[in-house]
Parts: C-alpha cells; structure tokens; sequence
C-alpha cells in the first residue's frame, strides 16, 4: 500500500514537471515577448530591460524553469531596484497582466469552477447511473432502445450546441430563467443555484451520456454472473439483488471515471463556462493563453495537472474500498 | 477523447471478418446506413460549395446592410433569421453576410481539419505504436510512458496555449490539424501497441521471423494487416471527435480566423443572438450536430458489422 502510494507520487511529480516544462518551452521556443505585454507598446528599450529584470525574463530559460520550480516548494524573491517582494511557498509566480499573485487569481476562480463541477456531478451520476440501470433491466426493449437514442444523441452534441439550444428554449422562449449571471453561495444559495442550473445540465447531458453506457454494460455482465444467480436462487428479492449486489459491482468503473471526469472538469470546463460566461477556472486559461500570461498558464497547467493525478489516486484508493479483489501493486 | 472511451483498447484482435460478409452486415444496419448518407451528402457539399453558392448567386464575404434592421439592433429582417430565394438560410446578424454560403465555408473546414488531422494522428499513432510493440523491452518501456503521457495530458488546455501564441500568418487550418493531432495520437497508438503485442505471439509471424523476414518487412507485411481492422474504425469514431475539437477551438476563438468561417466560430459570435435571431444559432448547430451524429453512428456500424462481439455504442444484449 504504502509502495503503491510512494510509486504513484513519484510518476505524478514526473508527469507535472514534464507538464509544467512544456508550457515553458511552448512559450519561449515560439516568438512572443511578456516584458513588452506588460508595459504596452510604448514602452521604451529601459523601461522593458528593467521588466525583464524584474520577472526574471533576463536569466537563460532552463534558470527560470528552476526559480518556477524553486518557488513552489520554498519561495522566492522578486526585486526591481531597491524594492524586493517575497513571495512565500508555494509560490506561482505573478500575473503578467495585473501583477496579482496567480495562485490568489486560482483562489478566486476555485469556488465558481467547485460549484459547477460538483452540481454538474450530481446531476451527471444520477441521471447517468439510472438511466444506464433502467436500460440494463429492459435489456432489448422499448425503454432500453428510448435510453440508448438519447445518450447517442447526447453524447454526440457538442457542449456549446447542447448549451446553447438549452439557452434558447429556457431563456429565449419560455423564459423559465433569466441569461445565468454567477452569484457566489455564500450571498445567496438560491440566486446560486438557479443561475448554475442551465450550466449543470448542459454539462451534465454530454457526460451521462457516457455513464449510462458504462452502468448499463457493467449491469448487465454482473446480472450475468455467478453469484448473482445464486442470490436469486436463494430467493433475495430482486430490489435487494440489483440494488444492493449487482450495483456494487456495476459501480466501480463508474466511481473511477467519476473521480476522472472531477478533476478533468474543475479546470477544463473551458467551453461551458466560456459560453455562459462563468468566472471560473477555464475561462482563466482561455483568457491567460489569449493574452500569453505564461505565470498564469504554466501555474493553471500545474494546478490542472495536481488535480486530475489526485483525483485518479483517490479513484484508485476508492476502488480497493468497494472491491476487496482489487489488490494494489 | 470521447474514441477512447468507446473502444476498448488491447482486446485481443480477431481474425479479420470477411470483406463482403462485413458489407452485408453494414448494409443491413439501418442507423449505420442513414449516418453514411448524411456524412456523404455533407461531404458531397463541402467539396462542391463553390458551385452551389454560385448556384446560390452570393458569396461568402459580401456585406449586405440593407436587409438589416438598424432599429433592432442589426437582426435581419424577415422571419426565419431573413432566409429568402435570394438567401437560401437568411444572412447573418450585424453584418448581412449569406448564411448558406458561410455554413458551406464551414463544413469546408470541419472536413478539411477532421481528416488532415486524422492523417497526423495515424501516422503518429501508427509509428509510436509499433515501435513500441516491436522495438524491444527497452523501447516499450519508454514509448509506452510516453503513450499514457500522451494520453493523461490535458489537451485542451495545451492546444489553447499553443494556438494563441503562434502567430496570425501561419495558416490556420493546418495549424489546428498539427496541434489536435499533435495531442491527440495516444489513444491510436495505444491501440496498436496493444493489437501488436498480442499479434507477434502468433505462429504465421514467428514463421515470419524464422524464415529469415527482416524486422521492418515483418511489421509491414504480418502485422499491419492484423492491426488495420480495428485501426479503421477507431479512426472512424476520431473523425466526429476531430470536428468536435475545431468546432470547440474555434468556439474559444483559437481555431479558425475571420474572415474564414467555421461552425464553432459561427455559435460563438451567435451567443449573444440566441434571443433575437435563432436562425443564426441553429443553422451552425444543427449542421454540426448533424454531421457529428452521422460519423458516429457510421463509426459504431462499422465496428458492429467488422466485429459483431464489439460492445456496440447503441448496446445490445452482452
């Protein structure tokens, strides 16, 4: 177990600083130039020396590369002139753009990405997981056929089209609900709700799609097995057989694609948040990279990274819980 | 993204199905039969939209203020977002040019971007992956790293960085087919990897190998062969993926660049438009939407009818 968990950090750390390393080399390998981002165009040959100075942008970029790394585990100090910045562990650096800290910039978007990710989740496992339950019970007929079009048909609608016909049938037509405005939950847990329910479903249509195939497989192969026609031998109702035994082990694949899909959302959501203009993680990557704000994108890549490799972790761990077959090595 | 969900990868591969045996079954899957008539009248139309917007008689760039009304905002007059014999789909908002001419210019580039970076990806996948497989212990165990690499990275967030900062002349189109396939070779090569692990155990191919073939004529002509079949309907179900990534790229404004059309570029200036011109939201929708469905049910016939024991995206009974 412990060999596992030492095994898995170290992979991780590799694959986020080759991660991280890459989104060095992207932006230094093309031709961009930050110092002259920061200041505008009419800055001066002195005035962008002493921005490359103080953002570090004068030293060789395998020097960078390690002052980057530097900060995050112990820190680091920004000096222009007389005057110099500490910036304590773990530290990512500055904004290029407004010279905020990027991981308060993280912080601030962190609720809005939590709250849509997590709402979206609910919504995706239970109407993924019964629909793919129901259609795995009536195998081959009307319902299952009903469920299977449908999740065809979702899973093949891209986010920003499903998004948008939700929007004009809510909003343009009905008019059930106003053009989603973000509305933190701790102002005002009912605005918050309401306003995230057209982004939860657009997000959660595209991703039950893939959960009710995933349960409905699974039910159906674990409906098939051994023990399970043992237990209605034994004359279990068949609430108690499906909804006890044969879910169990349905379950599995699905908790572990579940803890995937959390981590892959709360940073890449880029589309759904785009659309309904949510001020979350997403639309920060979509906005850094448009204005190459490398500190920005190298520390969301970073952050991306740390939180879909935890996510699989804690899947991983998750599974040994429900599956005792499943042995760790 | 969504191929390797659908496939499972490294299932041992099965004798290939006989040609005419897998047209018969095709043929009779009638899902299958009605995606690959929409995917080929779209991809009829793109190829000759030069003609059938002459045939339209407007073009694609033309402003046209006057069938515009100010009042509101610059929404086309007329109902059905100002759809005329003149304008076939209305025109666009703001700025009055013809709709049908600017879908056609975008079911251009969702092909054109779908199939060349299918190209990249193949060749990509393809090489990685039998490298990979043939290459020896020492090859495998570093190419296959760099396959769940490939596979863990987040794409998308890479393939924005890169396409922001590449500069404006290079040509767009190309560059989205590099940087999608560039991200997007993983999950093929872990396909063949997998498909030539399995098949270098056979007999034909040590008999291959004793008769004194060389390593590369091997994986040419005993290998290959083998992995082809479900090479080609991964690739299949890469195609609607594909044209999901550039609609979605463009949608964020990094793919494709005005003046050029794209569907994703076309909803995302028709977000703010939902309320008072549909039209402009539905036509690039559902022509994406349409598209994407034909590929993947095509896709999902396909492998059904190479592979009847292949767990099918529409189910039935395993």
């Amino acid at each position: 177990m412990t060999r596992y968990l030492l095994r898995r950090f170290a992979s991780t750390v590799v694959l986020l600083v080759v991660m991280v390393a890459f989104v060095y080399v992207i932006f230094y390998a093309l031709p961009s130039d930050p110092a002259v981002l920061v200041c505008g165009k009419g800055c001066g040959g002195g005035q962008l020396a002493a921005i490359d100075h103080k953002l570090g942008l004068d030293q060789p970029e395998y020097l960078q590369f390690w002052h980057f790394l530097e900060g995050i585990f112990v820190g680091r100090d920004y000096s222009s002139g007389p005057d110099v910045s500490h910036c304590a562990a773990p530290c990512l650096g500055f904004s290029f753009q407004n010279d905020q800290p990027v991981l308060s910039l993280i912080g601030q978007r962190l609720p809005v990405s939590l709250s849509l990710t997590f709402g979206a989740m609910v919504l995706w496992l239970l109407i993924g997981v019964s629909a793919g339950v129901l259609s795995a019970l009536r195998a081959g007929r009307f319902t299952d056929r009903v469920v299977t079009a449908v999740s065809v048909l979702a899973f093949g609608a891209p986010i920003f089209v499903s998004g948008l016909l939700l929007l004009m049938l809510f909003c343009g037509y009905l008019h059930w609900l106003d053009f989603p405005v973000y509305v933190p939950f701790t102002e005002d847990p009912a605005a918050w709700a309401k306003n995230l329910l057209l982004p939860w479903f657009t997000l959660a249509i595209a991703q039950s799609a893939i959960y009710a195939r995933l349960t409905r497989s699974g039910m159906l192969e674990t409906l098939s097995e051994d023990h399970i026609r043992t237990l209605r031998a034994y004359g279990l109702r068949e609430r108690r057989v499906v909804g006890r035994h044969a879910l169990r082990g349905t379950l599995t694949p699905v908790i572990t694609i579940t803890a995937y899909d959390f981590g892959y959302v709360l940073v890449g959501a880029m589309l759904t948040e785009t659309l309904f203009g949510l001020p979350g993680l997403g639309q920060l990557i979509v906005q850094s990279s448009n204005n190459v704000d490398i500190p920005v994108v190298a520390g969301l890549t970073l952050v991306a990274g740390a939180a879909i490799v935890v996510a699989n972790t804690a899947a991983d761990l998750l599974y040994a819980v429900i599956d005792r077959r499943v042995v760790l090595a | 993204m969504t191929a390797e969900l659908i496939t499972e990868a490294g299932a041992a591969p099965e004798a290939p199905a006989h040609g005419r045996q897998v047209r018969r079954r095709l043929y009779a899957d009638r899902m299958a039969m009605a995606g690959l008539v929409v995917a080929v009248l779209m991809l009829v139309a793109a190829l000759i939209a030069p003609l059938l917007i002459h045939l339209e008689g407007q073009d694609a760039t033309a402003y046209h203020p006057e069938l515009l009304d100010s009042a509101r905002g610059g929404v086309p007059r007329g109902s059905f977002g100002g759809a005329s014999g003149a304008h076939w789909l209305g025109v666009e908002p703001t700025t009055g040019r013809d709709l049908f001419a600017r879908a056609l210019g975008g079911a251009r580039i969702s092909f054109l971007v779908a199939f060349g970076t299918l190209i990249v990806q193949i060749l990509l996948g393809v090489g990685v992956g039998l490298a990979a497989g043939l290459g020896g212990k020492v090859a495998d165990a570093f190419l296959g790293r760099l396959i769940d690499l490939a596979i863990s990275f987040p794409q998308l967030i890479f393939a924005i960085a890169l396409l922001a900062i590449v500069p404006g002349t290079f040509p767009r189109p190309l560059l989205l087919m590099m940087v999608i396939g560039l991200f997007g070779w993983g999950g093929t090569a872990r396909l063949v990897r997998g498909q030539v692990l399995s098949l270098k155990t056979r007999d034909y191919v040590s008999a291959a190998r004793l008769s004194g073939a060389s390593r590369a004529r091997i994986a040419v002509y005993e290998i290959l062969p083998g992995v082809s079949a479900p090479l080609v309907t991964y690739a299949a179900l890469l195609l609607p993926s594909n044209m999901i990534s550039e609609a979605g790229l463009s949608f964020l404004g990094v793919g494709v660049r005005p003046p050029a059309s794209s569907w994703g570029q076309m909803l995302s200036t028709a977000t703010t438009w939902f309320q008072a011109d549909p039209t402009y939201v539905l036509v690039p929708g559902l022509l994406l939407l349409l598209n994407v469905l034909a590929f993947t049910l095509l896709a999902d016939g396909l492998r059904t009818a190479l592979d009847p024991k292949a767990p099918s995206l529409r189910g039935g009974r395993r």
